[in-house]
C-alpha cells in the first residue's frame, strides 16, 4: 500500500504534481481528525454565560495555576530522567545495561491513576510508611505531604518519563558516533561532547518527547483526580459533570486545544531553520565507564526502576493475588484478546497513518500540509472522555444519516444500523486520539531521511518504491518501532473512547479496569490493570528489541 | 513487507464488518453506570424468568448521557441505569427521558424516591451519613450534619472532593432544607473544621479515620459495608443524624425509559418487575444498598446498622439545585 501511493514524489517525474498528490495526502488524514476537533471548536458559538462568570470566578485562577506548575514540573522532571537515561542506555556501557534498555521503557505500561493509587496508598496517613514512622517517632512526627503538587508531579513524571526517554534514546541510538568522533579530535571533553553535540543533535526529539507528556499531563484525569489536584482538565469535567454544562466543557477543551497549538507552533518555528541531518555510522564502539561511575550509573537506572515499575508491581500483585480467587475467570482470555488485538491493529494503522503524513509533510512542502500535520496532532491533549464525546457526534450523525437512507430504500426490511459502536470506529477513534503520539518519533526520523540521500540513492540507481524500501526505511525503522510501541500501550490503558465506542458485549481490560475503578474497587482493579501490564511486555520487549537491532 | 501491511490494512475492514450489528431486534438494551457486577445478576434472573434478553453497555452517567443525545431517534437504549438522583434528574431535564404511566411503578417507589413527572425512578437507596470513630467519639456527641460544622469539631473532619456528585447531592439537599443562606455557613463550617485535605473517595477517609487522622466524617453507607466485609472489628459506627429534624439524606440508585426506546413496553415490564420484592433485594444486597421499595427487608448486615428516618424530601431537589450545590462549594473553598 505504502509504495504505491508513496512512489509518485520519487520518481523525478513532475515534482510539482507529486506535491500536490502529497497535499491531498495530508488533507484526507487530517479531515477524519479534524471532525471531531470541529464539534469541540464548534461549541464556542453558544455562549453559556453563567457556568462561565463562576468557573472566572471561582475555579479558573486556581487551575491555571496548578496546571502551569504541573506541565512545568513534569516536563522538567521527565526531561531530565529520560535524556539522561536514554544517553546512559544508548551511548554508554555499565552494569546491566543491556537489560535496563528496555526495562526502562517498562513504566509507561503503568497506568497512571494505578501509580497514583499505590503512592497515594503507601505514603498517606493511613499506610504503612507514615504509621511506620509514627511508631518510631510519635504520633507528631513530620511527614511531607503526599497529596499535594510535589506528590502529583513526582508520581506522573514516572510513568510519563518513558515517552521522552524511548524517543530520545532513538535519537542517540542513530546519531552517529562520527559528529562525537570529531568534537573529541577538536578537543572536546567527554562531558563537552555530551553537552555541545550530543544533546543539540537531539532536540528534536527531545522535544517531540516532551511535547507528548506535556498533552498527556494536560489532558490526564484519572492521575490528579486521585491527588485532589485541580487542573484545567478537572475544571472541564466538574462543569460537565457536575454543573451539567457540556457546552462550557467543550469551549474550556477548545481554550486547551488553542493554547497547545500555539506552543507547538512556537516550539517549531523556534528550530524552523536548523537542520538535524546527523546520520553517518551508528557509535560502533560505547563509551565504556569506568570506576564508580559506572556503579553510579547502575544504581541510577536501578532506582527509577524500582519507583516507576517495581513498587507499582508489587502492589498490584498483592492486590491481584487477593482478588484473583473472585474476579478472575475464563472471561480474561476474551479481555485479553480484545486488547491485544485492538491495541495491535491500532499500533500498525496509527503507525501507517503517521508514516503517510510525515512523508505528505516532506514532499508537499508548504504551510497547508504542516498546518494539517499540526492539527492532526491535536487530539492527544484533549481530556479522552471529552474527545469522546467529539468523536461520537459526527459518527452518530454519519449513522443516522446511513439510517435513514436505508430506511428511504428499503422501508422495513431496513437493517438496523450501529456505526458508532464498531471496531472500525474504535479504530479512527483511536487515531484521533493517538496519531500525535506514533507522527513524533516518525517525523523526527523523517529528518533523517535528507534530500542529498535521495539524490544519492538515484545516483545509485535505487529509485521508486526500491528507494522507500531499501533506503528510507532501514533509517525510519527505529521511529516505526517507537511509534507502534507507544500506540501499542496508549491503546491498551485507554478507557474513556473504549468504553463509548466499543461494540455490545466486546470488553477489554482496560473496560474492565473502569468497572472496578468507578465503583471505588482500586484493590480489584489491580487485576485486569496487572493484565495490561503483563499483556504488553512481550510486544514491548519484542519492538524495543528491534529498535535495538535497527540502529 | 507488503504482505504484513496489506492484512493490516484489511483487517479493519474485516471487523468492522464482522462487529458491526446492532443487538438482535428482540433483546432489551440498557446503558448502564452501575457497573456489570452489579447489574447482571439481576439481569440474568430476568431473561430466565421471562425469556426476554438483555444486553447492555457501561459507561459513565455523563458519557451515556451526551450518547443517547446523539443517537437521537435511532438509539438502540431503552433503559438508562445510573446512580445518584441528580443524574437522572438532568437526563430527564435534557428530554432524554419519557414518562411511564405505571400504576405498579407508584405503588413500589415513594413519591420522593421517583420524578414528579414519572421520567425516572429509583431502584436502591444509599444513605451518605455519618461515620465516627467508635474509640475516640461517642454516640451522643453527634446529632445533625449542620453539627458537623460546630467548634467542637475544629481539626477532626475527613471529608470527601466536592468534586463527588454524592456530595453534591447533600449540599444540595441541605439548601433545599435549611436555604442557600444557612447551606453555606454550614459547608464553610465543615471546610474550617477540616482534619486533612479533602479525600478522592470514601475508603481511604474511612482509612485515615481508623489511623486516627481525624474522628467523624460523612460517607455513603454501602463503603462502610464493605470495610466491615473486610474487617468486622473496624473501629468505626455509623450515624443516622437528623432524626428529630429532616432526617438522613438519601441517595438512590435508578432508571428511566429512554425517550426514543425501540421496545417501551418490554422497558416499562422490565422496571415493573425491578421495583417487585426479590429483583428488589438482589439488586440492593449486591452492594449493600436499601431497597426503594419500603415493603422489601434490607438484607441482614444492612440491618444490623439500625433502622433511621430518611429524608423525604423529593430527590427531585437534589437535581434542580445540584449546580447551585456546586458553585456554594467552589465559593465556601470546599474542594
Amino acid at each position: 500500500m505504502l509504495p504505491k501511493t508513496a512512489s509518485p514524489g520519487f520518481t523525478g517525474t513532475g515534482r510539482r504534481n507529486g506535491s500536490d498528490r502529497w497535499r491531498s495526502v495530508a488533507a484526507v488524514i487530517t479531515i477524519p481528525v479534524l471532525l471531531p476537533l470541529l464539534v469541540i471548536l464548534g461549541s464556542v458559538f453558544v455562549p453559556d454565560p453563567d457556568t462561565w462568570e463562576h468557573l472566572l470566578e471561582h475555579v479558573l485562577a486556581e487551575v491555571l495555576v496548578n496546571t502551569l506548575w504541573l506541565v512545568a514540573g513534569v516536563a522538567v522532571i521527565t526531561g531530565l530522567l529520560g535524556t539522561s537515561l536514554a544517553w546512559l542506555t544508548a551511548v554508554t556501557d555499565f552494569p546491566g545495561r543491556r537489560f535496563f534498555s528496555w526495562a526502562l521503557m517498562l513504566p509507561i505500561a503503568v497506568p497512571g491513576y494505578v501509580m497514583a493509587f499505590v503512592v497515594v496508598g503507601l505514603l498517606d496517613f493511613a499506610g504503612p510508611v507514615q504509621s511506620a514512622v509514627r511508631d518510631l517517632w510519635g504520633p507528631d512526627a513530620w511527614f511531607p505531604v503526599v497529596r499535594g503538587r510535589a506528590g502529583v508531579i513526582i508520581v506522573m513524571s514516572l510513568v510519563l518519563y518513558p515517552y521522552v526517554y524511548l524517543i530520545t534514546r532513538n535519537a542517540f541510538l542513530t546519531q552517529g558516533a562520527r559528529a562525537l568522533e570529531a568534537g573529541q579530535s577538536l578537543g572536546l571533553s567527554r562531558r563537552q561532547g555530551f553537552f555541545r553535540i550530543a544533546l543539540p543533535m537531539a532536540r528534536p526529539w527531545i522535544a517531540g518527547g516532551l511535547m507528548l507528556v506535556v498533552m498527556e499531563t494536560l489532558a490526564d484525569f484519572g492521575t490528579v483526580a486521585v491527588f485532589n489536584y485541580n487542573t484545567f482538565t478537572t475544571a472541564i469535567y466538574e462543569s460537565w459533570f457536575s454543573l451539567f454544562s457540556i457546552r462550557a466543557a467543550l469551549q474550556l477543551s477548545s481554550v486547551l486545544m488553542l493554547l497547545v497549538f500555539v506552543a507547538v507552533l512556537i516550539e517549531r518555528s523556534l528550530r524552523a531553520n536548523a537542520h538535524y541531518t546527523g546520520g553517518g555510522s551508528p557509535a560502533t564502539a560505547r563509551i565504556r565507564l569506568a570506576g564508580w561511575p559506572r556503579w553510579l550509573a547502575s544504581a541510577y537506572a536501578t532506582i527509577v526502576m524500582l519507583l516507576a515499575f517495581v513498587l507499582p508491581l508489587v502492589q498490584m500483585l498483592a492486590w491481584g493475588w487477593q482478588n484473583f480467587a473472585r474476579d478472575f475467570n475464563t472471561r480474561y482470555l476474551e479481555f485479553v484478546s480484545h486488547s491485544l488485538l485492538l491495541a495491535i491493529i491500532s499500533a500498525g494503522f496509527v503507525t501507517a497513518t503517521a508514516l503517510l503524513l510525515a512523508y505528505s509533510l516532506r514532499n508537499g512542502p508548504g504551510a497547508f500540509a504542516g498546518i494539517c500535520a499540526r492539527v492532526a496532532t491535536l487530539g492527544y491533549a484533549i481530556p479522552g472522555a471529552v474527545l469522546a464525546v467529539g468523536i461520537f457526534v459526527p459518527l452518530a450523525a454519519l449513522s443516522n444519516g446511513v439510517q435513514a437512507m436505508l430506511d428511504i430504500l428499503l422501508g422495513s426490511a431496513a437493517p438496523t444500523v450501529l456505526l458508532q459502536a464498531t471496531l472500525l470506529t474504535m479504530l479512527v477513534a483511536y487515531l484521533v486520539r493517538f496519531l500525535a503520539v506514533a507522527y513524533t518519533p516518525v517525523e523526527s526520523n523523517m529528518q533523517r531521511v535528507t534530500r542529498s540521500v535521495d539524490e544519492a540513492s538515484r545516483s545509485l540507481g535505487i529509485s521508486g518504491t526500491r528507494m522507500l524500501r531499501r533506503v528510507h526505511f532501514p533509517i525510519l525503522r527505529g521511529g516505526l518501532l517507537t511509534a507502534m510501541t507507544l500506540v501499542f500501550v496508549d491503546v491498551m490503558k485507554e478507557m474513556p473512547i473504549t468504553l463509548m465506542t466499543r461494540p455490545f458485549g466486546w470488553d477489554t481490560l482496560a473496560v474492565r479496569v473502569f468497572e472496578m475503578t468507578s465503583e471505588g474497587h482500586w484493590d480489584r482493579a489491580a487485576l485486569p490493570a496487572l493484565a495490561i501490564v503483563l499483556a504488553g511486555l512481550v510486544p514491548i520487549m519484542m519492538m524495543i528489541r528491534r529498535t535495538e537491532h535497527a540502529a | 513487507m507488503k504482505s504484513p501491511v496489506r492484512i493490516i490494512l484489511l483487517l479493519p475492514v474485516l471487523l468492522a464488518v464482522v462487529a458491526g450489528c446492532a443487538p438482535p431486534d428482540d433483546t432489551l438494551v440498557v446503558y448502564s453506570s452501575r457497573n456489570e457486577e452489579l447489574i447482571k445478576p439481576v439481569f440474568e434472573r430476568y431473561t430466565a424468568e421471562t425469556n426476554v434478553n438483555i444486553s447492555f453497555i457501561t459507561d459513565s452517567a455523563g458519557p451515556l448521557v451526551e450518547r443517547l443525545r446523539a443517537e437521537g431517534e435511532n438509539t438502540p437504549a431503552d433503559i438508562l441505569l445510573t446512580v445518584d438522583a441528580g443524574n437522572l434528574w438532568h437526563a430527564a431535564s435534557d428530554g432524554l427521558l419519557k414518562a411511564v404511566d405505571s400504576a405498579v411503578l407508584k405503588r413500589n417507589i415513594p413519591a420522593h424516591l421517583r420524578d414528579d413527572q414519572d421520567r425516572w425512578f429509583g431502584l436502591s437507596l444509599r444513605a451518605r451519613t455519618i461515620v465516627y470513630s467508635s474509640q475516640r467519639v461517642s454516640q451522643d456527641q453527634l446529632s445533625s450534619y449542620a453539627d458537623l460544622a460546630g467548634e467542637q469539631w475544629r481539626g477532626r473532619l475527613c471529608l470527601r472532593t466536592s468534586r463527588k456528585v454524592y456530595n453534591q447531592s447533600l449540599v444540595a439537599m441541605l439548601i433545599a432544607q435549611e436555604g442557600a443562606a444557612r447551606a453555606e455557613e454550614i459547608v464553610r463550617g465543615w471546610v474550617a473544621n477540616l482534619a486533612t485535605e479533602v479525600f478522592s473517595n470514601d475508603t481511604s477517609l474511612m482509612q485515615a479515620m481508623v489511623a486516627g487522622q481525624c474522628d467523624v466524617g460523612i460517607v455513603n453507607s454501602y463503603y462502610f459495608g464493605r470495610l466491615l466485609d473486610k474487617d468486622p472489628e473496624i473501629p468505626l459506627r455509623l450515624f443516622w443524624p437528623d432524626q428529630d429534624g429532616k432526617g438522613v439524606h438519601v441517595n438512590v440508585s435508578g432508571a428511566g425509559v429512554t425517550r426514543h426506546a425501540p421496545h417501551p413496553v418490554a422497558a416499562v415490564a422490565f422496571l415493573e418487575w425491578m421495583s417487585t420484592e426479590v429483583p428488589q433485594r438482589i439488586f440492593a444486597e449486591r452492594n449493600h444498598e436499601y431497597p426503594a421499595n419500603p415493603s422489601v427487608a434490607p438484607d441482614a448486615k444492612v440491618s444490623a446498622w439500625g433502622e433511621f428516618r430518611a429524608s423525604e424530601t423529593s430527590l427531585v431537589k437534589a437535581g434542580e439545585l445540584q449546580a447551585d450545590a456546586v458553585k456554594l462549594m467552589d465559593r465556601a473553598g470546599y474542594r
